[in-house]
């Protein structure tokens, strides 16, 4: 089929059987106002190295919570906790603690395990 | 009769705790670096030692600091200090004198009324033991204070004490038991040979009239020879380890070491110099305006010393400094906090008693660079060159009022200058140290660095207390850094910024990082005298407050946040000024959150006062003409 100009799209339903949810419950456990995010998107329009990047730190909470963890293991990376997302947020997330939990979550549980 | 069963706990206590004090001081100059060993030597052998002397009086023993703040808790710990201390002194100097022989075992000044119980009846002996009982009453005094504290806190003047542990406790109860039982135990014995000032005199003879004084002192003695044993052998497992270790803590100081970001045994002798006083819960805003009351120092200190996992501790906290400056034994508590933070998690493990008196120094891993970066996707680039750069900052981008400001400013005082992040920079990086991130803030200093290197400044300025402390700090930069208030303090004394005066009101508000956390605390309030009417508030200098929204703090809500802004900007807008005003954007737009008085950074209020020069129009342009950019089409 590639030969001629067409392509298979791959699936794209999120498929909570497989994904793990468990980081997500990590961080909500410890800090609940990861819960009441409304992914408007103000820290990823204020964001410092969203500047540089396509680093979203909306896209990173939604994966989080479908649990696709891989996707964000490498890019949380890139934040740097400066803080203009905590002064946006309008729900009052307190987007540097998500960070960081998530950081220290993605070394307590290293790829592939669940 | 010279030795009596009873003084043996004592004994035991004394020469157990004495060669305990000489072991672990052993340990901990081994444990400093070289540098720190050679400043230990030349500070202790040198022109320090006579101030340090001077420190270990004031401060361990009449605890000047706390008289200063707060005379009633200073009372309480003065009298136990230094009261014990002189009772020792002089008891020793009584035994000397009085006693059959000269220079006698310790136990022989403690216990002295029980071997010369006829001892005190005439004259200058009369008069002596009229001192030592004024002594002990004066000791007496201050534990009844610290009693009537352990229930009710606020007699001495502190609205929360200290929580305790159970090994706490019995080491507290063997003190509390000491002065009571030597009183009880020289009544007794003075009752029954009818000897003994107003005092123990006193109460002996009242006591002797109903009970059989001779018999009743014996288990006395005992008691307070025990007690005196257990206080002891309990002291290097509890608070009370600070006596021993503030001594070597006052003598380190004065000679010059400092905790610096380097975790060894400066760290571990300043946790164990921390008495759990408790003057640091009071200090704390988050004490008293958002309600939390178990992460102040004085509990972090606690719980590295017992080995707990302090992380949760250790990053709810502002970071604002209050408890250093208010700290009566002036240990660098904000700095061991970021030794903490960068520990991260610790393992709580249960100690062997070996361990306990022995403990292992945590060890802090080095901030390192490691072969995987994680801001690999910063690009360098070649800024322009100029002599003076402007560096914003984030929270500088979010208020833009503060940058246009700052731009007029500049452009009105004809500094040439570069404006490093007009497109939006890269973080300094200091957020990422108060988050522990130490690696990773490295790597932005790195690229910062760079960058500022290669404009080949030599002034850099910058809007933001955060970004100023940092580019101070972290940053090995051969250039002058310069909060926007000072290089504002620079024009105007130097003519090149001419400004009206306004007629405004003015309260300041000294942001953390800037005041308590760098020392700058005069350029800003010098700039707003120029431009308006500055008036005083209650928290000025190093006992400002912190405006809540403080990036040191990971944990607290916005809830609390919000809980320590109101109350702030209650306090500071009390005498209702014009223009409650600022020197940082974070400070800025916590407050303006939380009242309706109009907020304002410094630059703004001297942007509004800069004197506009006379407007030279060119009559024959016509009005409303656009210049386009040559490349606008494309």
């Amino acid at each position: 089929m590639d030969r001629f100009g067409f392509s298979i799209s791959k699936g794209r339903q999120i498929d909570y059987d497989a994904n793990s949810r468990h980081i997500a419950d990590f961080i909500s456990e410890r800090e609940p106002s990861f819960r009441v995010c409304i992914e408007c998107g103000c820290c990823s329009a204020t964001c410092t190295t969203g500047n540089f990047t396509n680093f979203s730190l909306r896209e990173l909470q939604i994966l989080l919570k479908r649990g696709e963890n891989e996707k964000v293991r490498e890019s949380i990376k890139k934040c740097m906790l400066c803080g203009k997302c905590i002064l946006v947020c309008p729900r009052g997330v307190n987007t540097r603690n998500v960070v960081t939990l998530a950081r220290q979550a993605f070394q307590k549980y290293p790829a592939n395990a669940v | 009769m010279q030795f009596d069963p009873f003084v043996i706990p004592f004994n035991i206590g004394l020469y157990f705790i004495l060669i305990y004090a000489v072991v672990r001081s052993v340990i901990w100059f081994n444990g400093l670096s070289r540098p720190d060993k050679l400043r230990l030597q030349r500070g202790f052998f040198g022109k320090t030692f006579g101030q340090s002397i001077k420190e270990i009086f004031l401060e361990s023993l009449i605890h000047r600091k706390i008289l200063k703040s707060n005379p009633r808790l200073g009372y309480m710990h003065m009298s136990l200090a230094f009261g014990w201390f002189i009772l020792i002194l002089f008891g020793t100097i009584e035994a000397d004198v009085f006693g059959a022989h000269h220079l006698n075992a310790p136990y022989k000044a403690i216990f002295f009324k029980f071997f010369y119980p006829e001892h005190g009846r005439l004259g200058f002996e009369a008069a002596y033991s009229f001192l030592m009982d004024l002594i002990l009453a004066f000791i007496l005094s201050g534990l009844l204070l610290a009693i009537i504290k352990r229930f009710s806190s606020k007699v001495v003047g502190m609205k929360k004490t200290t929580k305790l542990r159970v090994l706490d406790k019995v080491a507290l109860t063997s003190l509390w038991l000491i002065f009571p039982s030597r009183l009880l135990a020289e009544s007794f014995t003075s009752g029954a040979y009818g000897t003994g000032s107003f005092l123990t005199g006193s109460l002996g003879s009242v006591l002797a009239s109903f009970l059989p004084a001779q018999e009743m002192a014996y288990p006395f003695w005992w008691l307070y020879s025990l007690s005196l044993g257990t206080f002891f052998i309990l002291l290097p497992l509890t608070r009370y380890m600070h006596i021993p270790t503030e001594l070597f803590l006052i003598f380190a100081r004065n000679s010059g070491i400092k905790t610096g970001d380097q975790p060894g045994a400066f760290r571990e002798i300043q946790i164990y110099s921390c008495s759990s006083c408790g003057i640091c819960i009071d200090a704390c805003q988050l004490n008293f305006s958002a309600g939390i009351t178990n992460i102040q120092s004085a509990y972090l200190m606690k719980g590295i010393r017992n080995n707990e996992n302090v992380s949760d501790i250790a990053f709810n906290c502002l970071m604002c400094g209050r408890c250093d400056q208010k700290c009566p034994v002036g240990i660098e508590l904000t700095p061991l906090r970021m030794l903490s933070r960068r520990a991260g998690e610790t393992v709580e493990s249960e100690q062997t008693i070996w361990q306990k008196y022995f403990p292992e120094r945590q060890s802090v891993m080095p901030a390192r660079l490691v072969p995987d970066p994680s801001y690999a996707f910063l690009k360098q680039y070649e800024p322009a060159k100029t002599d003076v750069i402007y560096f914003a900052g984030c929270m500088t981008h979010l208020t833009p009022a503060i940058k246009n400001s700052m731009v007029a400013i500049l452009e009105a005082s004809g500094v040439s200058y570069n404006f490093l992040d007009e497109m939006g920079g890269v973080c300094c990086g200091r957020p990422l140290m108060l988050a522990g991130q130490d690696r990773e803030a490295r790597e932005l200093i790195n690229h910062n660095s760079q960058l500022i290197w290669k404009s080949g400044a030599h002034t850099l300025v910058t809007s933001c207390p955060i970004c100023y402390k940092v580019f101070k700090e972290s940053y090995y930069l051969d250039v002058e850094v310069l909060h926007h208030s000072q290089l504002i303090k620079n024009l105007i004394e130097d003519g090149s910024l001419k400004l009206n005066f306004l007629r405004r009101k003015v309260t300041y508000h000294a942001p953390c990082e800037l005041g308590r956390g760098s020392g700058v605390y005069d350029e800003p309030k010098a700039v707003l005298r120029y431009v308006a009417r500055l008036q005083e508030t209650g928290f000025e200098d190093k006992n400002s407050l912190c405006c809540g929204g403080s990036l040191g703090n990971i944990k607290i809500s916005s809830r609390q946040k919000s809980m320590i802004a109101h109350d702030v900007a209650a306090e500071l807008t009390k005498d209702n000024p014009d223009i409650l005003a600022t020197s940082c954007p974070l400070c800025k737009k916590t407050l303006a959150a939380a009242t309706t008085t109009k907020v304002a950074d410094i630059s703004e209020i001297v942007a509004d006062a800069i004197v506009k020069p006379a407007i030279k129009k060119k009559l024959t342009e016509p009005a409303g003409k656009v210049e386009m950019p040559a490349d606008f089409q494309n």
